[in-house]
């Protein structure tokens, strides 16, 4: 269950066939392909500019793939905007803290849930019935998720007055709030220190065992790659040049050649 | 209980005592054409907010809306409810003015929201800057398109729209237009109000602060930038039909960029984002034009200078981007503002 | 037909020159502070009247012949148009970088400045209309039915020279490579050691030079000046300079006569009414198009 390439007959929640992203002169992402299995912890390596935000990019929708395709839950999200992609259960973080910074902590959740508020422009304005329903479940739902990340006593406090560890937790907080099946994160340890990287593990750990969510993840930190993810890809220049458990990547040649005068593995 | 409704009592007070002074002709005529322009302002300063406060854009074309619900809901007034040189006979019962009358004036929202369209179909794929020139342009559209309608008077202008009124008064005498013009007011901040403090409406404020995000975490930004420009631009709309009964005579040259830039200023010397914030420097604003009237052209001079200087302190507006609840706070036992 | 083409060609040319040299100005200031400088076309109109002050006192103070008044009015109004728009460079909008105000009030200010000069203007001198004085006369020259007079020429020359000159500074100097390294970071220039001071009261010099010499030239091709002559001219060269692509010269001249020819194309056709309508529908057109404009660059969203 584990592994992403092992044979089964589970509808993969992500499923990517010959992914190329072409922009002007210069090819991002080559050829690319994945098969995420429900459950999985997976991670995405590579040297700076190798295309890995570039792949999030695609499956989030905020680029079209020049070929290929994605196929989220076994629905091809081709010609779709990021909105309904997000809809399909696919949610993701920022490499940069993208968190709206003057809203409360709160709200950052609440409007987190767009996608599934059920009622539009005129329910809001008539404070229909249904609408004030809908409020107190997403407000109930917000403050519950907060609770649960251990973040209500900011629930008031801007974003921007947080320290960054915490706002990296809420930036992931926001995210499982449309309760997705697939997590992207995008380099969730940039800028921590160690004692925050160590709670950041224990954070994604807890996270993948308690909400029932696949994570995939872009990782510079080694260590936290090793610990978490059962498989990783490593990809270059758009190329896939190794797959494998954390244990065969590690020790691939081509992997280390990429990474020599870039960083150690 | 009473806390509870306290703000509803006092509106309704303010309303009935409005509505009595005006009946018993205890104001001056020209207090009170103040006192509705200073409704007009305060749709105008709020509905403005919305899109430049709330949602971050720098739309400065807001008169052009204006027009375009001034002129529907002039020339349908007068088309249906009185005789004209140009249309004729009335169409139906003057005599029915006075049921239709908030229709009329509603038609001419609903005709600035579509034409909010302009501006909301271009802001898909531009922003800022951009967007500016759009809205600056689709002004001058809108008013050079009116200057060349013959029909309706071309840039000559329209009138005709005191007939409608004194049809409605025929019927019941009661002062009319002050008693609709606050009552669209109350209505049009009242529905900002609701939009943005709603789950589905402060996705605009997400638009502001981080459109990429916004999209991503599933906010679809395009409806909610059409809404929110419509909705706008059809307030606008509203203001424009009240400003237009108002004066009994529209001209397309009193919605000009200077216009739009009156109404900037309202917006942003009350503060971005403050729904109080704009509805206050409104009110001010208007008292500031009335009283600065008497040194004639020089008080273009003096107001740009003072909202220079206002700027020079206080560079984000008066109320930047708090509530009049965050101020005082003991507000908030009456009145949630956010 | 020929003829009718080259005169409409001239005619659009000449138009387009004016708009040309006024957004020059906007994509100058745009182009380093990312500024929409409102005031630039009541600059405009200061520089017009500045102009006449100038070319009356030379002709009938100082008893100048006409030719002598003209070279000594062309380099004394831009170099006090300039000051006008250094000042309010100065007075206005620094202290607001400074403080770290919101992009948008400093363009509210913009805005404000521009109707002060209007209305102060207005105060000052009435409404009545001041005539420009004649200072050199006009020839009417007619080649094979197209006519156009020296003064049509030299509008457009000088539009020409100010190009070149304006390419030149920005792409060879040193103050023009400063200002390009503004526009592309603003927070590494002052790092390098570059007054960035300077580099904006430069720029500032030189988009109100231009805006003057633009009033000189107006005021002699319509010798009509009143206070606000300069706000419609100056919302169209904005929009010109939008639709060439604001922070380019090439752009700015390109909208420039871009807008000249659809203008001259419009009242070709159709009633004179008709000319604002349909050259900003063209406008609105191109921007929904092209929404950076013809040689702007769209910026990438990096996520």
């Amino acid at each position: 269950m584990e592994n992403a390439n092992s044979k089964s007959d589970l509808q993969p929640v992500l499923e990517i066939r010959n992914l190329t992203q072409q922009f002007g002169g210069l090819r991002a992402v080559s050829n690319f392909n994945v098969r995420l299995e429900p459950g999985g912890l997976i991670g995405l390596i590579g040297p700076n500019g190798a295309g890995k935000t570039t792949v999030f990019n695609l499956v989030s929708g905020f680029y079209q793939p020049t070929s290929g395709e994605i196929l989220i839950n076994g629905i091809n999200t081709a010609g779709m905007k990021p909105h309904q992609v997000t809809g399909l259960g696919v949610a993701r973080t920022f490499q940069n803290i993208r968190l709206w910074n003057d809203m409360s902590v709160l709200d950052n959740i609440r409007v987190a849930q767009h996608g599934k508020l059920q009622y539009g422009f005129f329910h809001a304005v008539a404070r229909s019935g249904h609408y004030l329903a809908r409020e107190r479940q997403i407000e109930d739902d917000a403050r519950e998720l907060l609770e649960v990340f251990d973040l209500q006593d900011y629930a008031e406090e801007f974003p921007k007055n947080l320290p960054y560890g915490t706002q990296r937790k809420l930036e992931i907080a926001r995210a499982l709030s449309s309760k997705p099946q697939l997590l992207l994160l995008d380099e969730p340890a940039a800028g921590l220190n160690s004692a925050d990287i160590h709670e950041l593990i224990r954070l994604v750990r807890w996270i993948h065992s308690h909400f029932d969510v696949t994570i995939w993840m872009i990782e510079h930190h080694m260590d936290v790659m090793m610990e978490l993810s059962s498989y990783i890809k490593v990809i270059d220049f758009g190329e896939t040049i190794a797959e494998g458990t954390p244990a065969e990547v590690r020790n691939h040649p081509a992997v280390i050649t990429a990474y020599l005068g870039d960083e150690k593995i | 209980m009473l806390k509870r409704y306290s703000i509803q009592l006092i509106l309704v007070a303010c309303g009935g005592l409005l509505t009595y002074v005006a009946y018993e002709e205890l104001v001056s005529l020209y207090l009170l054409s103040v006192l509705m322009f200073m409704g007009v302002n305060v749709i105008l300063s709020t509905s403005l907010n919305l899109v430049n406060g709330n949602m971050g854009e720098f739309s400065c074309g807001h008169a052009g809306f204006m027009c375009v619900g001034a002129y529907v809901s002039s020339v349908l007034g007068v088309w249906l409810f009185a005789k004209d040189k140009v249309f004729g006979p009335p169409v139906l019962p003057p005599e029915l003015a006075l049921y239709a009358f908030p229709l009329v004036i509603l038609a001419g929202g609903v005709a600035a929201a579509l034409a909010g369209l302009l501006v909301a179909i271009p802001s898909y794929k531009t922003r800022g800057d951009y967007l500016a020139i759009i809205t600056i342009a689709a002004n001058y559209i809108i008013i050079s398109a009116i200057e060349n309608l013959g029909v309706i008077g071309g840039s000559r202008g329209f009138m005709g729209m005191k007939s409608v009124i004194s049809s409605m008064e025929d019927v019941a005498y009661l002062p009319w237009m002050p008693i609709w013009v606050f009552s669209f007011t109350i209505f049009c901040v009242w529905l900002i109000r609701r939009y943005v403090s709603s789950t589905f409406g402060k996705g605009v404020n997400a638009i502001s602060q981080d459109e990429v995000a916004a999209e991503i975490m599933s906010v679809n930004t395009n409806k909610i930038k059409t809404i929110t420009f419509m909705v706008s631009s059809g307030l606008a709309g509203i203001a424009g039909g009240l400003f237009a009964y108002i004066l009994g005579y529209v001209n397309p040259g009193s919605f000009n960029i200077l216009k739009s830039t009156e109404v900037l200023v309202m917006v942003y010397l009350g503060g971005m984002a403050s729904l109080s914030g704009a509805v206050l420097s409104a009110i001010a604003f208007t008292i500031l034009l009335e009283l600065l009237r008497p040194l004639q052209i020089i008080k273009w001079v003096v107001i740009p200078l003072l909202l220079i200087i206002v700027m020079q302190f206080r560079p984000e507006g008066i109320m930047g981007s708090r509530e009049l609840s965050d101020i005082f706070p003991w507000l908030k036992r009456f009145y949630r503002f956010k | 037909m020929l003829a009718t083409i080259i005169q409409n060609l001239i005619n659009a040319l000449q138009w387009g020159s004016f708009y040309a040299l006024i957004a020059l100005g906007y994509t100058l200031v745009y182009g380093v502070l990312t500024l929409i400088n409102f005031a630039h076309g009541d600059i405009f109109m200061v520089g017009a009247y500045i102009a006449f002050f100038v070319a009356t006192f030379m002709l009938s103070a100082a008893g100048l012949p006409g030719w002598a008044a003209l070279a000594l009015t062309i380099p004394l109004t831009m170099i006090l148009t300039s000051m006008v728009g250094v000042t309010l460079e100065r007075v206005a909008y620094r202290p607001l970088r400074r403080k770290g105000a919101h992009r948008l009030y400093v363009v509210i200010t913009a805005l404000m400045c521009g109707l002060i000069l209007e209305h102060a203007n207005l105060a000052l001198l009435g409404a009545s209309r001041k005539a420009f004085p004649p200072m050199i006369t006009e020839h009417v020259y007619n080649i094979g039915g197209v006519s156009f007079t020296n003064l049509k020429v030299a509008v457009i020359v000088s539009a020409i020279l100010v190009f070149i000159l304006l390419q030149w500074i920005v792409t060879k100097t040193k103050v023009g490579m400063a200002m390009r390294a503004i526009s592309y970071d603003k927070f590494a220039v002052p790092l390098m050691g570059i007054p960035m001071d300077n580099i904006i009261v430069a720029t500032f010099v030189l988009g109100s030079g231009m805006a003057g010499l633009a009033g000189i030239l107006f005021a002699m091709s319509y010798p009509i000046l009143e206070p606000y002559m300069g706000a419609l001219i100056g919302w169209k060269a904005f929009i010109a300079a939008v639709v060439g692509g604001i922070g380019d010269i090439r752009g700015a001249f390109l909208g420039g006569f871009l807008l000249g020819a659809v203008e001259i194309l419009v009242v070709a056709f159709f009633p004179s009414t008709f000319r604002d309508l349909i050259a900003f529908t063209v406008l609105l057109v191109i921007l929904a198009f092209r929404p950076t404009g013809l040689f702007g660059v769209a910026k990438t969203t990096k996520i």
